[in-house]
């Protein structure tokens, strides 16, 4: 019937037109993010005047006019103060963190000895990154190499005094080295123990939910300088006479107990968040009251706070630095120590040491929660409203 | 197994040790028991330490003589005091140093955090650098950095640095004129007070007209022209009553003024500074948390961008804000007890002198933590009557 065919049919795709001039490129960016408005423009300028007057100093200070090699303070003083820089130089004495990098690294361990730590180290990493990368298979192997495994042949290396290793003190331990062993302990306590006085929070049996709810709030309600003291001054007095405990074991004790408090109130947020729909699900299934806890809420409860988690391991990284203050010698401690020897006082000396501290621990809290919200995104199921 | 019998109520006919309140008792006794033994051991223990040490338990030591100097005391202390106003001493202290730190972090931390949400790019990359440095580094360290790499390489008194007002900055602390009151001047604290309960009735009463007949009534600067106009007439009427004692330059150290020790500076910095960080991120995350059909609709009625961000967008925000806010400011207190790190005499130092000197562990201890949870407990409960006021009414 129909004898001329009006249809018409593209056969080929029309090039793409340029954006209009003014809403891309350049221009238009710094129009948008820049000087949006007047007020925009103050804000700006504001900006840029701060950035210009802190940025160039920091450059300068940090990398230019930085002493970066050197055997004591002549190298970081200035010739007034009885050193070898002109009058009114300002830079960082990285000569100082160079100087002392094993100190912040072992503390006092042995040099001899040195390959322990660095070997614990290495296998920490070989394991635990497998770990960390989802696409790498045999997760409970590595978990258990990691967890079970490597605690122990850690403690044989770090401590000696077998297979022919010869035994150093606890006391001789400092850096980073006690920063990090006490910060992986006292996760690897912590994240248990918090669980289980979560549990014990929401538990149906009174007493025991008490004592939870005591421990929970009392430590949680003083700081941690507190719970150190009660560790390194009352511990002692708890003990029979003659039992003594490692210090560093009380640190140890102090900082997980204070952790596990602050992980049981987030994992009970998470506990919280699980529709009653899910218990009385398995308790429909005939599932123990561990079955229960272990298979269904548990997994469920802590994706909920891996956030809440992570937050409390890098609170509990940085609150390991308050070891230095009942006399042991993490990294800030070691840093501290090392900056009021009469050898390398300078005006430079300690500004550099803290912020070479400052930028170790900066790195580790970084990657942490850089972490944990990659791991989040993974583990988004879309289950959220 | 949950059978017919289980509703009439009779024994079930599972096996005794199976029935979950029986263990319930059971677990719980063992739990007693155990914690019973071990409370009965550590204090024999605790016991047989003491005597073994001659020391006498109880709080009869507070009323010794300290023996030791307090360097900043806002009450009359000398060595000759007793250990009870040591403590007392470091207690207020404390109480100072979180205060004026809770009041500039909240400060610092909204303008930050508000900043992370500007339109601004450059702005935001700032605050973002800001919260990300902070956040990330042990409050500890930044105090010894405000400590021992910023303050304590100042130059010395004599080549103060000179800033405005009269004030002066060197490595003894930052010294600042002090205000003299002279006859008279009581007036200015009654006329601020008469000036705040003004503000307060004009605030309800055009309230109340609002409600009733929709005309509004400049609030904000009848408040402002009250609270500062009135203290301002004041001064004027009792014949400028105020005057300045300045610090001034001699040899070999400032006189006068009024001094901040370092020690104080830089815990009130540090904590300032990370505290700040955090609070800017819960600024933030509340902000966020306000529906953005929330400032439509508002739109949509007419209200203008400030009356929206006032009526709509804070009340709501504030509500996410205020429950984490609190707990910061726990924070805050808690680690002004870092203070001992750096010598400034708050509650944990002068304790812990007190503690070593009379070797009274388990009561100086125990004060400690009895006076942080009881700070802990005010401030939730006062920021509990806060949080009650924001929330949401519901029916």
């Amino acid at each position: 019937m129909q004898e001329h065919d009006m249809s018409w049919v593209r056969t080929e795709m029309v090039l793409a037109q340029p954006a209009p001039a003014g809403v891309s490129g350049l221009g238009a960016w710094v129009r948008k993010n820049l000087i949006a408005s007047t007020g925009d423009t103050i804000l700006t300028i504001v900006g840029v005047a701060l950035v210009a007057m802190i940025l160039p100093q920091v450059i300068n200070w940090a990398f230019i006019n930085a002493q970066w090699t050197g055997t004591d303070r002549t190298f970081c003083a200035t010739v007034g103060q009885g050193g070898i820089q002109p009058d009114g130089w300002s830079g960082a004495c990285w000569a100082f963190v160079n100087a002392k990098f094993g100190q912040f690294m072992f503390g006092r361990y042995p040099i001899e000895e040195r390959w322990r730590p660095i070997l614990v180290a290495i296998l920490t990493v070989v394991l635990l990154v497998p770990l960390l990368i989802p696409r790498v298979p045999r997760k409970g192997l590595n978990a258990i190499l990691l967890f079970l495994v490597l605690p122990v042949v850690a403690f044989i290396l770090l401590v000696g005094g077998v297979f022919g290793l010869p035994h150093v003190e606890t006391s001789l331990w400092g850096g980073l080295l006690v920063t990090l062993s006490l910060s992986f302990v006292g996760i690897a306590v912590s994240l248990p123990l918090g669980i289980l006085l979560a549990m014990g929070r929401r538990s149906k049996m009174p007493i025991v939910k008490t004592l939870c709810v005591i421990f929970i709030e009392t430590v949680r309600g003083i700081p941690l300088i507190t719970v150190l003291f009660f560790a390194s001054v009352m511990l002692p007095l708890f003990l029979p006479a003659g039992v003594t405990f490692d210090k560093f074991l009380r640190a140890l004790i102090g900082v997980s107990l204070f952790a596990a408090a602050y992980m049981a109130e987030v994992v009970r947020g998470g506990l919280q968040a699980i529709p009653k729909g899910q218990y009385e699900g398995a308790d429909s299934l005939g599932l123990g009251y561990w079955q229960k806890m272990v298979l269904i809420v548990m997994p469920q409860a802590l994706k909920l706070v891996i956030p809440g988690i992570v937050n409390t391991f890098i609170g509990m990284f940085k609150d390991t630095s308050l070891v230095s203050i009942i006399s042991m010698f993490d990294l800030l401690g070691v840093v501290k120590q090392n900056f009021s020897y009469a050898n390398w006082a300078t005006a430079q000396t300690a500004r550099s040491g803290l912020i070479f501290a400052a930028f170790v621990f900066w790195l580790f809290c970084f990657g942490m929660s850089r972490y944990s919200m990659y791991t989040e995104r993974r583990l988004d199921t879309g289950h959220k409203r | 197994m949950a059978s017919q019998e289980v509703l009439r109520e009779e024994p079930s006919r599972g096996s005794f040790i199976n029935d979950p309140r029986v263990r319930g008792i059971f677990y719980q006794a063992v739990v007693v028991v155990l914690l019973a033994v071990s409370v009965w051991w550590i204090v024999q223990n605790v016991i047989d330490n003491l005597t073994r040490l001659h020391i006498a338990s109880g709080f009869g030591f507070l009323k010794g003589r300290a023996g030791f100097d307090i360097s900043d005391s806002a009450i009359a202390y000398t060595s000759d005091s007793t250990y009870g106003r040591a403590i007392v001493v470091g207690f207020i202290n404390t109480i100072i140093v979180a205060v004026a730190g809770i009041v500039t972090a909240t400060l610092i931390g909204f303008i930050v955090g508000i900043g992370r949400l500007s339109r601004n790019w450059l702005i935001r990359k700032i605050c973002t650098v800001y919260v990300e440095i902070f956040r990330n580094i042990p409050p500890l360290l930044v105090i010894f950095f405000w400590y021992s790499g910023v303050l304590s390489v100042l130059p010395a008194p004599r080549d103060s640095i000179n800033l405005p007002f009269g004030s002066f900055l060197n490595q003894r602390g930052f010294y600042f004129p002090r205000a003299v009151w002279g006859d008279g001047s009581w007036l200015i604290p009654v006329a601020l007070i008469v000036g705040i309960a003004m503000a307060w009735f004009v605030a309800r009463m055009a309230r109340q007209r609002q409600m009733a007949t929709g005309q509004q009534f400049p609030v904000f600067w009848t408040s402002v022209a009250l609270i500062v106009g009135l203290p301002l007439l004041a001064y004027v009427l009792s014949g400028f009553p105020l005057s300045f004692d300045f610090p001034k330059q001699s040899t070999f150290n400032l006189t006068g003024g009024f001094q901040v020790k370092p020690e104080f500076l830089s815990l009130y910095l540090a904590l300032s500074c990370y505290t700040a960080a955090f609070i800017a991120e819960i600024v933030r995350a509340g902000i966020v948390g306000v529906s953005k059909g929330q400032t439509e609709a508002a739109g949509a009625l007419g209200l203008r961008p400030g009356s929206i961000l006032r009526l709509v967008v804070v009340p709501q925000a504030m509500r996410i804000v205020i429950p984490p806010l609190t707990s910061q400011y726990l924070n805050l207190t808690k680690n002004s007890s870092l203070a001992i790190a750096i010598g400034y005499p708050d509650l944990t130092a002068t304790a812990g002198t007190v503690l070593n000197q009379t070797g009274q562990a388990v009561e100086g201890v125990l004060i400690m933590m009895v006076v942080y949870l009881a700070l802990s407990l005010v401030t939730s409960a006062i920021m509990n009557v806060v949080n009650a006021r924001m929330a949401l009414v519901e029916r």
